[in-house]
């Protein structure tokens, strides 16, 4: 009790509250002006109920099964089920300063957005049913086993694997579950984006980012300098993203869109997210150039040469940025900053192949256990809806609803 | 009587409007419709994907007049939406057979 620092208890409590304000409403309006007008609401809901059945999920075991006492590395046990075993005064044991319910309440957002993150790539043609099992079945499978292996005591944290903010736990999971299910489901009807607004795009992305400080600055776990480098450094490279991101449109396709922009700021955010708390100005503003230029190759070419139809990139943008992000986290790594010294600092190449090993370990995890979640789905009810549900709009078809009425 | 349907040019309608008003005529219809001539579509583009966007918006003014002031309003129409590029739009000319006010009955000409 005598460890709690109040200070740190609000920033994590404001931090919390943030990164659930990047799910709701900022994902989900993110994602709802991208999507077609007639399966809008449709995008929306996916965003939310995800957030909502990860979040249960997460009292329920989540918590135990990623932060619970260690067995053998892999997995946690199941010693704070349904947080029985807590009081509210209680500190936390992976971080003393804070409250235990601070701390899972602060996990709780990361482990729901990662799995929420993941529908822009199956949104205007997935069944409803199906993604609430997806939802139910990847936190379980894919997320929480993860997180345990390298912010739970797992073996790769063990090892001295760095994921600040989860570049490789949120993103990079995230990321490839969505390029598996988007090849699994197949393409929409209508394969090309029609965003419905691109305002909504614009307040989703601002939303995304004002949510951010709290995402990788509440990372620190603490109000300490290390948690505003992590913040501004994270703004740094969402501003450069940006700005390389139209700056390549206008090169390449003679015009700089807004979808552009807001897109090379996403993936200055994702990119820099395992390595805001390790890298100084320099590495975030180097960050954000190497994300805008990596995850444009990979919207633009990458995407049309394997013709999937990953609707919202969330490959292209989450997953190549998260995993990026890991990399550079090796090399631009500073001592003063996180404590570690990468590549460029004299660091040597052990934290950069720490880093590879594990994007390789938790990207061949992910790709196989998320084939084998969808897969389960597909027998049991599908993932897909019906050609006509998918024609007519998800919004009618699947909710009864409409996202705009015209009234006379 | 004739009517006069134009599809123009949507920020064009504005002038047209104008230039209607200028020679007296006081009421129009006015929709928005979409098509192509010509011009044929064009494309837009969301992260470096491009979409052909076939049909374009467009604006449709109808205006029934008598047959004298016809040449008139349609002169007035062509001037003030044309911008010389391709897209303009087209001016139809039709008979009208009978036009009846709701309110008071009136018919034909008293009625326009």
């Amino acid at each position: 009790m005598e460890k709690i620092v109040i200070a740190d208890n609000v920033w994590i409590l404001v931090s919390t509250a943030f990164v659930l304000l990047m799910s709701v409403p900022a994902l989900a309006l993110f994602y709802g002006g991208l999507t077609k007008v007639k399966s809008i609401l449709n995008t929306i809901m996916m965003v939310m109920v995800a957030f909502g059945i990860v979040s249960l999920v997460w009292i329920a075991y989540g918590y135990s099964l990623t932060f619970g006492g260690d067995v053998q590395g892999i997995i946690g046990d199941l010693r704070y089920f349904f947080l029985h075993s807590i009081k509210p005064s209680d500190t936390a044991p992976s971080a003393p300063n804070l409250y235990h319910y601070l701390f899972i309440f602060f996990q709780m957002t990361f482990a729901a957005i990662a799995t929420a993150l993941m529908a822009g790539a199956f949104v205007e043609r997935m069944k409803f049913g199906a993604w609430i099992l997806i939802s139910f079945l990847w936190s379980t499978i894919v997320y929480f086993p993860v997180a345990h292996w390298i912010w739970g005591g797992g073996w790769l944290g063990n090892m001295g694997v760095l994921d600040f903010a989860g570049g490789i736990v949120l993103h990079e999971t995230s990321g490839l579950a969505a390029l598996v299910g988007a090849i699994m489901l197949g393409k929409r009807k209508e394969p090309f984006m029609l965003p419905s607004s691109l305002p909504l795009v614009a307040i989703g992305t601002g939303l995304l980012w004002f949510g951010w400080f709290g995402f990788n600055g509440g990372s620190a776990l603490a109000l300490n300098a290390q948690a505003v480098s992590a913040a501004f450094v994270t703004t740094l490279a969402a501003i450069v993203g940006g700005l390389v991101w139209m700056i390549l449109e206008w090169i390449k396709f003679k015009k700089p869109t807004s979808l552009g922009l807001f897109t090379g700021i996403i993936a200055g955010l994702a990119t820099i997210t395992p390595a805001s708390g390790f890298v100084d100005i320099f590495g975030g503003l180097v960050i954000g150039v190497v994300a805008a230029i990596v995850c444009f190759w990979a919207v633009v070419y990458l995407k049309n040469r394997f013709k999937y139809d990953d609707s919202l990139d969330v490959f292209g943008v989450h997953g190549v940025g998260g995993m990026l992000g890991a990399i550079l986290l090796g090399i631009f790594a500073k001592e003063n900053i996180g404590g570690v010294n990468g590549l460029l600092y004299g660091g040597g190449v052990g934290l950069l192949g720490k880093e590879f090993l594990a994007l390789l370990v938790v990207g061949i995890y992910t790709v196989v256990l998320s084939y084998i979640i969808f897969k389960i789905v597909d027998k049991m009810i599908g993932l897909r809806v019906s050609r006509d549900d998918e024609i007519e709009g998800l919004d009618e078809a699947l909710h009864g609803e409409k996202a705009y009425i015209k009234e006379y | 009587m004739k009517k006069i349907e134009a599809v123009i040019k949507p920020f064009k309608l504005d002038d047209v409007k104008e230039a209607l008003s200028e020679i007296g005529i006081t009421g129009m219809t006015v929709t928005e419709v979409k098509g192509y001539g010509r011009q044929q579509g064009h494309t837009e583009l969301y992260r470096g994907a491009e979409y052909v966007v076939d049909f374009l918006p467009k604006v449709k003014i109808e205006v029934v007049v008598t047959a004298d002031e016809a040449e008139q309003v349609i002169e007035a129409i062509v001037k003030s939406a044309r911008t010389g590029k391709i897209g303009d739009g087209k001016v139809f000319v039709s008979d009208i057979e009978k036009v009846i006010r709701i309110r008071t009955g009136e018919e034909d000409e008293e009625a326009i």
